[in-house]
């Protein structure tokens, strides 16, 4: 496969999340379309690394291939980690009240 | 059209129909189910490229770990079709707009300078196996791991911290 069709599925999986983030005023929506931008890029890195690896960079750089994929692996990494702390303050939104609606949060400009 | 193609494309359309539907459906159980076979249409898309250490990864801490505790708040929430907050119907689309736009842009990027057809090697290359990553992260990239896990306890930290009830600040 050329690398043009694994940009274009990248772009299109990284829009449909801004479209989700956007749209939707749930807040665990808008943050499961964050997960998905962060999945689609995860995708074009892996991508690339694997275009690189056939071509003259992979004889100057050896490493190139699996620099990528271990950046892929600290993507997941702080992802994991952006997702507990990120559900634990929406349980404490919704604690204080009562909804996950993100337009309540105007309540905090007073 | 090789298997490898035909494979290609059907995860494609099935990536891109969940992620749809993620962002489409009313009841967020449904969106996290969605979103998990998204997860999975990409860790296929990595086991074509022989990238298999990233594709179970991916399945194990994505649609094994962060999915469910995403169930686990929205089941605590209690949340349904019915209950679902709506954004007026202009914001939705302007919204629908600006993501095609910017999908529009990026598609019109690629194509100005796709003069250089790369292959993507494709089930072929063992540098994504776990024995070369595994080398490759112990080797050169030891104290980015360390940090993360010093990252990852301060995230559990944070969390707890968060999540604790206050007891004697309300009265």
């Amino acid at each position: 496969m050329e690398i043009q069709w694994y940009i274009g599925l990248s772009v299109a999986l990284f829009c449909t999340g801004i479209v989700g983030v956007l749209t939707r005023r749930n807040s665990i929506i808008i943050f499961m379309c964050i997960e998905l931008m962060l999945n689609s890029v995860n995708l074009l890195l892996v991508a690339f690394s694997k275009m690189h690896a056939a071509s003259a960079l992979a004889q100057a750089n050896p490493n190139v291939v699996s620099d990528a994929q271990i950046f892929v692996f600290f993507i997941m990494v702080v992802a994991a980690a952006e997702v507990s702390v990120g559900l634990a303050i929406i349980v404490m939104l919704y604690r204080n009240t009562h909804a996950v609606d993100v337009n309540f949060l105007n309540r905090l400009k007073n | 059209m090789s298997i490898t193609e035909i494979l290609f494309w059907v995860l494609s359309a099935l990536a891109l129909f969940s992620a749809i539907m993620v962002v489409a459906s009313k009841n967020p159980v449904h969106s996290i189910l969605f979103l998990i076979v998204v997860f999975f249409t990409i860790s296929g898309h990595y086991i074509l490229m022989n990238a298999q250490f990233l594709a179970i990864v991916n399945i194990i801490v994505y649609a094994g770990a962060i999915m469910v505790l995403f169930l686990f708040v929205v089941m605590l929430m209690n949340l349904n079709a019915a209950s679902e907050p709506k954004k007026n119907r202009m914001i939705q689309f302007a919204g629908l707009i600006s993501g095609g736009c910017l999908f529009l842009v990026l598609v019109a990027a690629i194509t100005k300078s796709g003069s250089t057809n790369n292959m993507v090697q494709m089930t072929a290359g063992d540098q994504g196996l776990i024995k070369n990553l595994g080398k490759v992260l112990f080797k050169d990239y030891v104290i980015p791991f360390e940090i993360s896990s010093v990252l990852f306890l301060s995230a559990m930290i944070g969390a707890v911290v968060i999540g604790k009830k206050e007891s004697s600040s309300t009265n």
